[in-house]
């Protein structure tokens, strides 16, 4: 597994280098395209900027390189950063951010998943009842998404963002939750498990409330495939406060659970043509770089602060995407 | 009392090999293919300075102005280096599926139908959303 760990970083790195390199290589041959990129940077931030045209596809790696780093430090998926911070901010119409988004958080949940499964942390069990429910509903969501009217998304997308970070201030996880007696729908489908804490400690789990956050699903999925967003945000608190699973479990379990409900919804903005390879894979192997990074940084990072102030980041976006959704 | 299991069950672990290598592969041959579009090795289908133009437009513009397939039209075009790029994505997209299989034969052999039948519809859902038989709703 060292072994395995060296190679991801050896790969990563000659990822953002080759990445960088090639950009600014063609960047070098293309002169007429930087006007057009000047003028949609222009447009975007209001100002006038005499950068080159290559900046968007450099600017973006680079920003989901320090995206990948916030998101691991504060707990949140890179989608829920991604989609209004790169509409919000980047000449790209919500169409094509929300696709990337999508692939952004399904890249990084395929990459987390094995480790978090092989070491008990996800649970299969817990993961494939409720991953049936979010992948179909997120499947409607995203054709509701592409469907509907484009401010009426950029309202409802503003609203959530808005929504998202109060429930990240009021939200209190419990480490683990006391469940003294399992529902019928949870022991029928033995929805169970137990798992070794680092000191040796094995904790236990089961669920309750299984209809209902079964129930609870239906609308996750919804807004994810909608808002092209993953559903970390969301899927934790249900695991964890409503369902009873241990705060690692459904950490765990819900960063696993993205890989399934986003390959759903993702593979629909894929086939209706929302994906531009130009600014997407800057952003996913950004993300992920950035990914690997945070997780060295945060045994000496301080994460309440951190989460304060993506907090904050998430109500200025929210607020910017409701503005631009009500014309302002 | 019995110590509980702590291991991770055996269709758990095949799981993530899968994901384990599939994704690794799937994002190493985006590297690759991303290489040879922008440095101009594989001419794209839309031209640098169409993309940058219409990226800012609604994905309807975008296709229609372009003449860009949707569903798996992309596979006809893989000549192209952007839509060479689509192989390392829908490799991403396809892991699940693939991983998904290994798991329900290994449910039915444990004789867990209920899971078993889970997983499988879990199969269809996916293929489903992959195929791209119900679409038309881009703006």
């Amino acid at each position: 597994m060292k072994l395995n760990t060296k190679w991801m970083r050896i790969l990563g790195g000659a990822a953002m280098g080759a990445l960088l390199l090639v950009t600014l290589a063609w960047a070098s041959n293309n002169p007429e395209l930087a006007d057009e990129a000047a003028k949609q940077m222009a447009e975007a931030t209001g100002t006038t900027s005499a950068l080159p045209w290559w900046a968007w596809p450099t600017i973006l790696l680079f920003f989901c390189f320090i995206l990948g780093i916030i998101a691991v430090l504060a707990g949140v998926g890179g989608g829920v950063l991604y989609v209004p911070l790169v509409s919000g901010f980047f000449p790209f119409h919500l169409d094509f951010v929300r696709g990337a988004g999508l692939l952004v958080a399904l890249a990084g949940a395929l990459a987390a998943g094995p480790g978090l499964l092989k070491r008990n942390l996800a649970s299969l069990r817990l993961a494939l009842p409720v991953a049936l429910i979010a992948s179909s509903c997120a499947i409607v969501g995203a054709f509701l998404g592409l469907a509907l009217p484009g401010h009426i998304v950029q309202m409802c997308l503003g609203g959530t963002i808005m929504g998202i970070a109060i429930l990240l201030l009021v939200s209190k996880n419990t480490a683990r939750p006391v469940v003294t007696k399992q529902d019928a729908l949870g022991m029928a489908l033995g929805i169970q498990g137990a798992y070794m804490e680092a000191n040796g400690e094995i904790v236990e789990w089961k669920t309750h409330r299984t209809i209902m956050g079964l129930l609870l699903f239906i609308l996750i999925g919804i807004m994810a495939g909608m808002f092209g967003l993953g559903a970390g945000w969301a899927n934790v608190p249900v695991l964890n406060l409503l369902m009873g699973a241990p705060l690692k479990v459904a950490v765990g379990t819900s960063k696993f659970l993205l890989s399934i409900t986003d390959t759903s919804a993702a593979w629909v903005y894929l086939n209706q043509g929302c994906v531009i390879p130009l600014m997407a894979i800057p952003s996913i192997v950004g993300l992920m770089m950035g990914s690997f990074v945070g997780v060295r940084l945060l045994a000496k990072a301080k994460p309440a602060f951190i989460r304060y102030m993506v907090i904050g980041v998430l109500l200025f976006a929210g607020g910017k995407a409701l503005a631009k959704g009500l014309g302002f | 009392m019995n110590r509980p299991d702590t291991n991770a069950p055996a269709e758990q672990i095949t799981y993530a090999n899968i994901l384990f290598y599939g994704c690794w592969g799937g994002l190493a041959l985006m590297l690759v293919t991303y290489v040879l579009y922008v440095t101009g090795i594989m001419d794209p289908y839309v031209s640098m300075d169409n993309v940058i133009k219409y990226w800012a437009l609604p994905v309807g513009q975008y296709l229609a102005d372009n003449n860009v397939p949707t569903g798996w039209g992309w596979a006809t075009l893989l000549k192209n280096g952007d839509f060479l790029n689509f192989l390392g994505i829908a490799l991403l997209g396809g892991l699940t599926i693939v991983a998904y299989i290994p798991v329900t034969l290994a449910y039915i052999k444990k004789k867990d139908f209920a899971f078993a039948v889970i997983a499988a519809l879990e199969v269809l859902v996916l293929c489903f959303a992959a195929s791209g038989i119900v679409g038309g709703g881009a703006h």
